[in-house]
This record gives structure tokens, sequence and C-alpha cells, in this order.
């Protein structure tokens, strides 16, 4: 189980299992009394299954999926996840600020896969508010990634504010 | 220019700070090589063929003398004393230590510079025309707006990872010297109907691999809504750009495979979104921006024009440099000059420690205590009083700074080659001597006139060839260096992409061929046309047909 950094703080033992396949509704009995994040392809084929199902229920989208599909029930989940097959895949950090953005989404944003120190702070910038690190992250390291930077010049979701609107009157020559 | 306050400062120290943990986690064995070349990269940290490479920003060209003898510091402490000015307004590094470099980024950061994301796959240093805001016919100083993009692009958390690098442009001249329409994305400034000034957005430019003149994706965005017009194109590439191929990564791509039509309608329902969000600029902070881009003080001055009509007539080497290197200022009585880095034998944009102080003091004394890089590989002193030129041109020819080849076949733009860069398959930097020697005549040279010749030493096209009203390309045949010429290309406002004369060259045979194309060109050329004026006019066929009846 990988180790979950959550609101600035590593959680003592994470509630959340990640299906990482979309395999059938079976799966759900399998471990009864759990909270799953299911993949996408999962709710869109096993919706009912999943809603009489009596656990918390996540889902999470891979770094080629959108929020759209499910943009009309995201009340339903606790949490979204957005994978990061590998870091250097950029696209769950536009994922994420959507889902704040314009789809308004308040439950927790959860990074999974491929999650390190040095990218932390820019996830949190775009509105994830968990992590599950990798395997071989230091938990207590990547706590300091939440302060590499003081502030940042853009609109995001940490400081809807761009700096331009907050300089106020400092700096003005 | 723009001045740093204490958020700009402070978020710079950070970042140096943050680097030097990585680069120490790296050293000690905590970072892999794929984890940490991203976090080098946008630290401007390449690892080249001879030692690491460290390009530095020079944010839209501009430089004030402390920041040109920083410069001048860091290649005489970290480098064997020089630098090499790169084809998009940086500074590169040749000779650094891999542990040594956050040290050199603290020094820049003293001096308000930095190498953030001047590599990696993210939003890169921001480029204009190096006469912004002296050039007679500009639209509008395209610098207020270039530190905006600069601010709004540094440490942008959603794009530091995109599927590719990408280069941003913005032009407020007719002329263009930004070599805006082959950006992945080319702001223009332009004049509305109305009187009122906004920009025209295009996307899809590109050289490398697949050289694409860029499409209009806005015909018209008012001055507020520019950073969220530039943040929907920005996130559908980040989404949609191609991850499985990096050849097919860039944003032209994308657009092309996409179709242009359907390509605006994505990002227009993108804009419609966050249009109006807090990232559209109030009157105020566009003011700002603006208040650090105010003309110097102009000296009101009508008399000097005597004396250097005078020196024009007693001097025609002088007159030769003024005719090439010193071009008309929005300001009566001042010039615009160019001081040329394209001596023979030296490679081109390359610049010691000495010449950068010995610049710097000229900026000091003639200019205002500015200066500017050019994408062209030169730097320019942009506001010099007429009646000083002489005394300019003189102190220039102490240091053999008064080469008079702005715009000249010998003004060659070239990329470092396979010299330096790993990824090269031919070198560029010593042909680039061999036509500036076989083409050696000052007269001669002038007689020829206004002709781009650009260098790459491989296809990634750091040189622009695509863009060269001759282009030259580095090939590799069989394990010998061979050179593609390609002709008819320009980066200005005209945009064009040259076309392939035939096969390829012998290192030596490309001066000859550089000689049968001037040829034709003076054979044929009508009035004051220029080189590519006349290949426009009369085509590629008697261009390659004497090239190829001459060599074979």
């Amino acid at each position: 189980m990988p180790t979950v950094i959550k609101d600035g703080a590593i959680l003592p033992r994470d509630r959340w299992t990640v299906l990482r396949e979309a395999t059938g509704p079976e799966v759900l009995q399998a471990v009864p009394g759990r909270s799953f994040i299911v993949p996408l392809e999962f709710w869109l084929n096993f919706r009912a299954q999943l809603e009489e199902y009596p656990g918390d229920k996540g889902v999470w989208l891979d770094s080629h999926q959108t929020p759209e599909p499910i943009m009309a029930e995201l009340a339903e989940f606790a949490v979204i996840a957005l994978n990061f097959p590998v870091f250097a895949d950029g696209r769950s950090y536009s994922n994420a600020r959507e889902l704040r953005e314009r789809y308004r989404f308040e439950g927790e944003i959860r990074a999974i896969g491929d999650v390190m120190r040095d990218q932390l702070y820019y996830m949190s910038r775009c509105g994830f508010n968990s992590f599950a690190l990798r395997h071989d992250q230091d938990p207590e390291t990547c706590l300091q990634a939440f302060s590499d930077f003081s502030t940042g010049y853009q609109s995001s979701v940490d400081e809807p504010l761009p700096l331009f609107r907050r300089r106020g009157g400092v700096g003005r020559k | 220019m723009y001045v740093y306050d204490e958020y700009d400062h402070g978020m710079l120290a950070e970042r140096v700070a943050q680097f030097r943990d990585q680069t120490a986690r790296y050293l000690a064995g905590k970072l892999s090589d794929a984890e940490f070349l991203p976090l080098r990269l946008q630290n401007g940290l390449y690892i080249q063929r001879l030692a690491p490479m460290l390009r530095v920003a020079i944010p839209y060209g501009l430089l004030s003398s402390r920041q040109i003898r920083k410069l001048a510091f860091i290649a005489r402490h970290f480098d064997k004393g020089y630098g090499h000015l790169t084809t998009r307004q940086n500074i590169q590094f040749n000779w650094p230590e891999l542990a040594e470099t956050p040290d050199i980024l603290a020094h820049l950061a003293e001096v308000e510079m930095h190498a953030i994301q001047t590599s990696g796959n993210c939003i890169r240093n921001v480029t204009t025309d190096h006469y912004a805001g002296v050039a007679a016919d500009e639209v509008e100083d395209s610098r207020p707006w270039c530190e905006l993009i600069r601010q709004w692009s540094t440490f942008h958390p959603e794009f530091a990872y995109l599927p590719r690098k990408f280069k941003i442009a913005v032009c407020g001249t007719p002329a263009d010297q930004a070599a805006t329409q082959v950006h992945d994305i080319g702001v223009y400034l332009i004049r509305a109907e109305s009187g009122e000034i906004g920009f025209r957005i295009l996307a899809g430019g590109g050289l490398g691999r697949t050289p694409v003149i860029g499409q209009v994706v806005f015909d018209y965005v008012e001055k507020p809504h520019l950073l969220t017009a530039l943040e929907a194109i920005m996130r559908v590439y980040n989404r949609e750009g191609r991850r499985d191929n990096k050849y097919k990564s860039r944003i032209k791509i994308l657009v092309r495979e996409t179709g242009v039509g359907k390509f605006r309608e994505k990002v227009h329902a993108e804009w419609e979104r966050i249009r109006g969000s807090a990232l559209t600029l109030t009157d105020a902070e566009i003011e700002r921006f603006k208040s650090f881009f105010v003309d110097p003080d102009y000296v009101r001055r009508f008399n000097g024009s005597d004396a250097l009509a005078e020196k024009l007539r007693e001097d025609p080497e002088f007159a030769r440099w003024h005719r090439r290197n010193v071009r008309r200022h929005k300001q009566p009585g001042y010039g615009i000059v160019t001081i040329s880095l394209k001596q023979t034998g030296v490679a081109p944009g390359d610049v010691t420690d000495g010449q950068l102080e010995f610049i710097a003091d000229l900026a000091d004394k003639y200019s205002f205590g500015e200066a500017r890089v050019s994408h062209k590989q030169n730097i320019i002193l942009a506001d010099v009083e007429q009646r000083r030129l002489y005394d300019l041109w003189r102190d220039l020819s102490t240091q053999s700074l008064q080469t008079p080849a702005l715009g000249l076949l010998t003004d060659i733009i070239c990329c470092p080659g396979g010299d330096f860069c790993a990824l090269a398959n031919a070198k560029s930097i010593p042909v680039a001597e061999e036509i500036q020697r076989f083409f050696d005549d000052a007269v001669e040279l002038e007689e020829i006139g206004d002709l781009q010749v650009n260098i790459s030493g491989c296809m990634n096209a750091c040189g622009h060839h695509h863009v060269g009203n001759i282009g030259i390309l580095g090939v590799d045949k069989k394990g010998e260096e061979f050179y593609q010429i390609s002709i008819g290309g320009s980066s200005a406002r005209e945009a064009s992409l040259g076309k392939i004369l035939g096969p390829s060259f012998a290192r030596d045979e490309v001066p000859g061929v550089m000689r049968t194309l001037v040829d034709v060109y003076q054979a044929e050329r009508r009035q004051d046309e220029s080189f590519l004026d006349t290949y426009r006019r009369i085509g590629h066929e008697p261009f390659k047909q004497a090239v190829y009846a001459d060599s074979h």
C-alpha cells in the first residue's frame, strides 16, 4: 500500500483501495466493507451494482481521459483519483484544475501512479489535495515539497488570484 | 526595463534553493537520471557532447549593463571565457560543472536573471523583435506584454509537463524580426479598424523536422484577455497533443491532425469557459507593466546631423558600417546600432567575457545602460544619439567589433552544430567560417545586399535553416557530413519556408554553390530587389539549374 499524504499530513492508514483493472462487479463482493476507487470504465459499465454497494466510492481517471463522462454525477464520489502513468505525462494537471474550477468538485482529488516529491508542489497548485506516493519516496521529505515556493504568479486552484491582482501597492513605481 | 519586486526575488531564491536540493539528491544517487532530467532541463541544464551546457534566459532579449557584466563574470569563472548567443535570445555556457550550476544560478539571481524553463517540455523563454520599443514603425511596444507572458508562464503549475517544448514570440513591428510565424504561438500586436490595439494570435508554427507556418487561432483578442486566450490554447495542447512519439508531439502536429478549424473551435470553447476569470488583465496592471518600459530621457536635439553627415562623407568605412548596422529610430536624432558578432573565424554568436564587459561599458556610455540580444545572434545598442555614432564606431573598432555585416550574406545565423551539440549530424560553425572567408570583400557583400543565411547541424533546426533566404542543413550520409541547401525561406512578416535545391553537397562545395546562387541573383535582379525578391519573382528553377549545371 502506498503512503498517502492528504491535506499536508501523512495518513496513518488509508481506507481506499484502488482497483487498477476494470474487471467485473464481483470484485466488490470479494473484499466487503472496503472503500474502492474504481476505473472510469468500471463506473460506466457497472454503475448500478456500484450504487448498491454499501462502501464509499471513488473513481479514477487515466491521463488520457477527462471528467466529462461523469460531470453530472461528481457528487457521488468522495474521491476522484487522477493517474500519472509516468511523471512526465502532464495531462492530469489539467484534469485536476478542471475538476475544481469548472465542475466545482470539492471532494478529495488524489494523485496516483508515478507520484514523486518533485512534482507535488505543482500538483497541489492544480487542486490535488492527496498524494499516493510512489513506493520509493520518503514521506517526510515529500512533505517539504509543499513549501518549495511561498507563492506563484498564476491564477490556480490554491490561489485563484494571479500575482498581478495581489501585488496591490507593493512594487508599484 | 522590468525591475523585480520582493515576490519575483523571493520566487527566484526559492527556485535556486530547490534546484540546489535536487542537484544534491541527484549527486547522492537519490534521483535517477530519468527523474533528474526534466528538473535540470527546466533549469536550463543539458548534458552535451563534451560537458554540461547551461542555457540562461535573456527574457525578450533585454539586458542591463549590470547583467551583461554578470554574464561576463560567469563566462570567466565557470566557463572557458565565453558564452554563445542562441537563436532564441538566450545565452549558453558550454563548459560549466554540474555541481557548480546552483552557484551560477545564485549569481544570476543577484541580477534578476535565471535559466528557468530554457529547456524541457514546458513554456520557454518568450522572445520578441529586438527593435521593440524603438522601431519607428511599431504598432506598440511588445516588451510589457512579453514580461506579462514571462510571469504567467514561469512556474506555471499546469503546463510544466507538456507533450513537448513550447515557444512563444510576441511582435509589435510590421517587419517582424522575431520569426513570429514559426513559433508554437505567435502573438502580433495589431490595430483594429476601430483604432484600438489588441492581438492576433497564431498557433502551430515551428521548424524542426516538420517546418510549418502558424495559423490564426484568434483573429483579434482585446488586451485584457491575452492570458486567458493563451491559457486556452495551452490547455487544449496539454490535453490533446500527442505523447506517443516525440517527433509528432509539437502543437503544429496537433493543429494539422485536428484541422485548424476544429482546433480553433476547441480553443474557443475552452476560452469561453475561462474568459473573464481572475486571469483577465486589469487596466491598472497593464499600466503597471508598461511603466517599466517607458522611454529613456532622450535628448531632444536636432543639431547633430551635420557633424554626422560630415563624418559619413569623410570616412567610407564608417559610412559603410552606418549604412548596414545603424537603423532608423523612432526618436529623431537617435539610431539603433547593431554590434555584429559575425567576425570571420569566430563562431556566430560567440562572445568573450572581455567583449561582454566592453559592450557593457558601451551600453553605459552610449545607450542608457541597456543592450539587447537578437535571435540573429548579434547585440544591439538601441538608443544611441546620432552625433555620437562616430565615437561609438571608433570604440568598437578598438575591439574589432565594427564588422559592417548586418543583414548581409556573412551575417549567418548558425547553431553550435557538431562541434558541441550531441544531436548534430554535422558541423555548422566551420561551414559558416568557410562562407565568410569565401565572401570577404566588404564592397561586394554590400553590393549583394540583404541575404539571410541560416545553418543548422541537424534537422532539429536550431539554426532555422528553413527560413533562411539560403538555408544550409547538415546531414549524415554513411558517416560523412553533407549539406543540403534550400532557398527562398524567410521568417519575416511574409514568412515562407525554403525549398530544397536538390542533392546535398560536400562541405568544400558549399561556398561554390553559394557563389552560383549569388551570381544568378545578381544577373537577374531588377533595381533594388533583394535576393528574396528576385527568388520570389523568377522562382526556383533558374537557381537549381545553375547550381547543378555547375557542379555535375
